[in-house]
Parts: C-alpha cells; structure tokens; sequence
C-alpha cells in the first residue's frame, strides 16, 4: 500500500477503495462501477480506463443510478455504486429502500465523504444522518471502516458476500492502526483494540484512530480504557457491547448526528438488555460553517475531547 | 446581434465586479466553484440590476420577484452579486467559507438576506420555483420567479417531473434559465447524458423557449425585462455560456468546476477581467 500517498502518516482511503475495487474486477468479472458524474471524486479514473465498459456513469441522477446498480444485479453482475454519500443516501433512500434492501439486491453501495468531509461545503453536503436513516432498512449491511487495511477488508467481504452492502467511506486522512499479527475482518464483529476495566469507548470510522489516542492519554493519568472498533453498525456486535457495559461506562464517538446513528444503536441494546452509563458523541444537527477539522474540534471530536467525556462519565459514576 | 439596451453598460460593469470578487472570494477560501461563477455572472448582473424587482431594504417583500440559484455551488458569483445589490456587506465576502460564516459555501437562506432556500443538492431548484408561481398565480400576485439551473444539473429526474408540472399549469409567471456551459464536474453533458435537442424537450413539455448568447447582455436584458403578461406558458431561457468565461485559462475547461487559484492566476485573472 505503499504506492498511496501519506499525508503526515495519514491515508485517504478513497485510494485504497479504488486499488481494491480494480484488483478484485481484475479476476471477478462480474464487478461493475456505478456513478453519478463522480469518476473523479470516487477515484475510479484507473479503473475507467482499465475496465471502460465496466464504469457506468448515469450522469447527476443518483435515484437513477441506485435503480441500475440494482438492474446491473438482476442481470448477474457485482455493482458497486459509488457517490457522495450524502446524495447516495438521501436522495436515493427510496431506491436503497425498495430496489435494494427490500428485494435484497447484490448491490454494494459506496458512500464516499462521508460524515462532514465536505466541512466548508455546508449541511447539504455533510453526511451524518446516513447510519440512521440506513439502519432502519432490513436486510443491508453497513459498514464504516478506521483505515486502509480495514477499508480494503470490507470492500473485499462486500464483493465476497451476496446481499445489500453499505460501505462508508471516509476522504478524511487517517493513519494505519496497529493490528495484532494475524487480525482478521469479519462482517458483523467489532474488534476490541485496547483492553481496559475502567469505562469502554466504542467508536467507528475515522473516529477509532482518535479513541485510541484518547484512550492513551487516559492511561497516562491512570485510566485504562477498553477501545472497541465497531465498523459494523449492522449486523450490530451485541456481545461486544455487553462486554463493554461491563466497565461500567460507555462513550459511542461516531462522525455522525448524535441521533440515531452507533451510538442510538449501542444505547437501544444498553437500555434492553444491559444498562450502564452511556454518553454519545457526535453531531448535534445541522453545523456551521467550517472546515472538517475545525467542525470535529467544536463539537469534541478529537482525542482530547473524548478523553474528557470518558473522565466524566467515569466521574459520574464514582460520584453515584 | 442584438439592438444595444439602456442597462446594459452598467449590467457589463456589475458583472465584471461579481466576477473579480467571486474570484477573490475563490482565492481566499481555497477553494470553491469558479468555473460556474464565471458562467453565470452575466445572467446575475443581468437579472439583479436590470429586472428583478428585489428591495435590500425589505428582502422578504411578498411583493417581491424571487431569484433562486438552482445550481446552489456558485456561491461565489451568487454572494458577490448579492453584496453588489446591497443585500448583505461588501467586507463579510471575506469571510466566505471560513469558520462560522455567514457565507457557508451553498446558500442558506437562514443566514443570508436575499436567498429564498437552501439549494446545493442539485435539482432542488426548479420545483420550488414551481410553487412559489403556483402561490403567485393563487394570489394574483404580480411577482415574478426566476430560477436558474446548471446544464448538468438538467440529468436530475426532479428537474422533467416539475418540466411537467409547469407546463401543465402555464405558469407564465415562472422563468427558468439554463447555463447551458456545456460541462458538469467531471466532463462535458454530452459526453455524459447527453441533454441534446434541448429546446425540443422543453417545448414537448409545454413551454416557451428562446435560446440565447447568455454573455450578451442586450439581449438577456431584452428577454428578462419583456413583460409576462403576452405568454400563457412557461419561459425556459436557453443561455448559451462558457464556464470559465473571462479568464482564458479557465475558459471551457472541465478542471475548474471546483479548484483553488494560485496567487499567479488570480492576478492574471483580474488583469483579463479588467
Ligand atoms: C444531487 C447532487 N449530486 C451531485 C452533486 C455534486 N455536484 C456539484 S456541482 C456538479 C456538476 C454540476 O454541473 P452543472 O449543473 O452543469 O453546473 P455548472 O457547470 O454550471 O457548474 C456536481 C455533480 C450535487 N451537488 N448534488
Ligand atoms: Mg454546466
């Protein structure tokens, strides 16, 4: 992977999507690309020109190209449908709905900036309602990979795996995670990164890189934080969360609303069937204007910030 | 060639100062949409100073005749054009896209006087135009709405539903205006989902169309400032335009549907823009 280009250690893996996908469509004919006038901001310019018959660009019409990817399925192929996540998601719910999760097409949906990558660009183009609009959908797979590694491994298991895919994919510059030797991705399975008996930080996507940290600078100050990556939203890792609730105090740090996303997910399986202290961290609606940095930093969503909730929490606790 | 209109010397000057501060704007910010502010401007300068009935002083006049920027990505010219109007200063265009602006980079109609809703997602633009002239026609308002939409934006199904519905109820008092520049983001329309025989579609959908030089401000004056009143259909304005138009170096090139100027080219584009 070293052909991608690191700015300061940190990956966009948007590059790592486009290497994977022309791997796999070298040896799986079946994989197509879908997009909506987004070739260059999904990264598929190569694959374009390797495969160009295998590239379909709809033109800006995202309803329609979430209707073909699901036709290109009909007619046996492995389309994976790439766009803003924001117009992906929103503008073709229906379609997701209907065409996809509902019939239970093979489509692999690729939703990429997510989250608030777009920053300056505004509410329109933030992406932080997705996990809660698709989680309700039967039947589809949703995942947001930490890294390059992990973003490689899901778009390898979504090719992989016959069903509805929804693979949320960061522009954010993110660093390689340490890995035990061996790790393994499994749809469906989080992965608990760091052990630790004191309070548990369950995060995903672009956020688990800042958990870990978070979770460094706790244990300098004595605190030893299990940090648990919980790429898979759905199917959702209930064990996993039952394991965290035994510390005793959860923080959920996703880059998505506050509502409804990991963290309302993680909450609705605490609040039946294992209650402990949960504090959420995300975004509280529609933002400001700014940048993804500046957007992240004003609402907590860096290392120091969710070290904080963790103190807290754990304070609340003891004080109880 | 069209007969020379009295507006037009100062809607020329208007657009060569949206276009230096939308490209400012640009430069500062690092990044935004110039390519499709350059296309648009003179149709901006053109609307906002020459035939919009549109008061500074009281922007939500219900009175009022509505503009909204369908292809809501072109703040640049968008904004500009506005502090150029009177609706919101000169200074905060330098506040454009930083942190906690007013000027977020599509509008907002919440933070920003003068804007009549949220566009950015493409195809957003047309139906809400609809049903301002639905309320107008209800009313017997006199007020007109102009909607403008990016060529590329045109391969959004929402923009054929609402074609249909305008043109089913005449709504003479709704005019839409297509930058016809020939480019969306990553490549030009016909080579993507080809919009040819435009005007034939628009026409089959039940409205009026002209076709226009959409830089030629004669004649965009003429066609904006013709009364309502003669026409029992919608008006769909095919403009004729370059993205890019004013800076050679932009000119019909797809790279600048979004892009940061270096110090360079900005200074060069403000010497061509004059
Ligand atoms: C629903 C939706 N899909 C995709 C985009 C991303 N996008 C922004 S501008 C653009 C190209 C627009 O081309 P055009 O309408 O021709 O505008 P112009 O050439 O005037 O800039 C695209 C695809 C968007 N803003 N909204
Ligand atoms: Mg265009």
């Amino acid at each position: 992977m070293s052909a991608e280009t690191a700015i300061c250690g940190r990956y966009d893996c948007r590059e790592t999507f486009a290497k994977t996908l022309e791997a796999l469509a070298e040896t799986d004919e079946r994989i197509v690309a879908v997009v909506n006038d987004s070739v260059g901001s999904s990264k598929l310019v190569g694959f374009q020109k390797r495969f160009p018959d295998r590239l379909i660009n709809v033109g800006i019409a995202e309803q329609t190209m979430v209707g073909v990817g699901a036709g290109l399925a009909n007619g046996g192929k492995t389309p994976f449908v790439s766009a803003a996540a924001c117009f992906l998601t929103a503008r073709a719910l229906e379609q997701i709905k209907a065409d996809v999760a509902y019939t239970k097409t093979n489509v692999k949906l690729c939703g990429m900036s997510s989250g608030v990558a777009y920053g300056e660009l505004g509410p329109t183009h933030h992406s932080i309602e997705d996990f809660a609009w698709l989680r309700l959908l039967p039947n589809l797979t949703i995942i947001a990979p930490s890294d390059r590694w992990e973003t490689a491994e899901a778009i390898k298991a979504a090719a992989a795996t016959e069903g509805p895919f929804f693979l949320r994919l960061s522009r954010m510059p993110v660093p390689d995670l340490k890995r035990p030797a061996g790790a393994t991705f499994r749809v469906g399975a989080a992965e608990t990164l760091r052990d630790g008996r004191d309070a548990a930080i369950i995060a995903n996507g672009v956020m688990v890189s800042r958990a870990l940290e978070a979770a460094e600078q706790l244990a300098a100050s004595g605190l030893n934080v299990r940090v648990v990556n919980m790429a898979s939203i759905a199917p959702l890792d209930v064990e996993a969360i039952g394991a965290a609730a035994a510390t005793g105090a959860i923080v959920t740090v996703e880059e998505h609303s506050v509502r409804g996303g990991l963290g309302g997910a993680v909450a609705e399986v605490i609040a039946t069937s294992c209650p402990c202290r949960v504090r959420i961290l995300g975004f509280p609606g529609f933002l400001p204007t700014g940048s993804p940095e500046f957007l992240l930093e004003r609402f907590g969503l860096t290392a120091t910030g969710i070290a904080a909730a963790v103190r807290e929490i754990v304070g609340a606790r003891k004080a109880a | 060639m069209s007969t020379s209109h009295p507006l037009a010397e100062l809607t020329r000057a208007k657009a060569r100062q949206i276009r230096r501060r939308a490209l400012g704007m640009v430069y500062r910010a690092k990044q935004g949409h110039p390519g499709g502010d350059m296309s648009v401007a003179d149709i901006l300068a053109t609307l906002y100073f020459g035939a919009l009935r549109v008061d500074p002083a009281n922007p939500n006049d219900p009175k009022r005749d509505r503009f909204i920027l369908s292809k809501g990505h072109c703040t640049g010219a968008l904004y500009a054009t506005l502090a150029e109007r009177g609706f919101i200063p000169i200074e905060s265009l330098d506040t454009y896209m930083q942190p906690l602006s007013l000027l977020n980079g599509h509008p907002n109609r919440n933070y920003t006087p003068g804007v009549e809703t949220n566009t950015g997602p493409l195809g957003h633009g047309v139906p809400v135009a609809i049903g301002v002239a639905i309320a107008g026609q209800i009313d017997r308002a006199d007020y007109r709405v102009f909607v403008v939409v990016g060529d590329g934006e045109l391969q959004e199904g929402s923009n054929w539903e609402a074609a249909l519905t305008a043109g089913h109820r005449g709504l003479a008092n709704l005019t839409l205006i297509i930058d016809r520049n020939g480019l969306q983001q990553g490549a030009r329309t016909e080579d993507t989902a080809k919009l040819e025989p435009l005007a034939d579609k628009w026409r089959a959908f039940g409205w009026d169309v002209v076709e226009v030089d959409g830089h030629d401000h004669d004649a965009l004056l003429a066609i904006f400032t013709a009364p309502a009143g003669g026409r029992s259909k919608p008006l769909c304005v095919i403009a004729h335009t370059h993205k890019g138009q004013g800076v050679s170096f932009m000119r019909d090139q797809v790279f600048w549907h979004h892009g940061a100027l270096s110090q360079s080219q900005y200074e060069l584009a403000l010497q061509e823009i004059g």
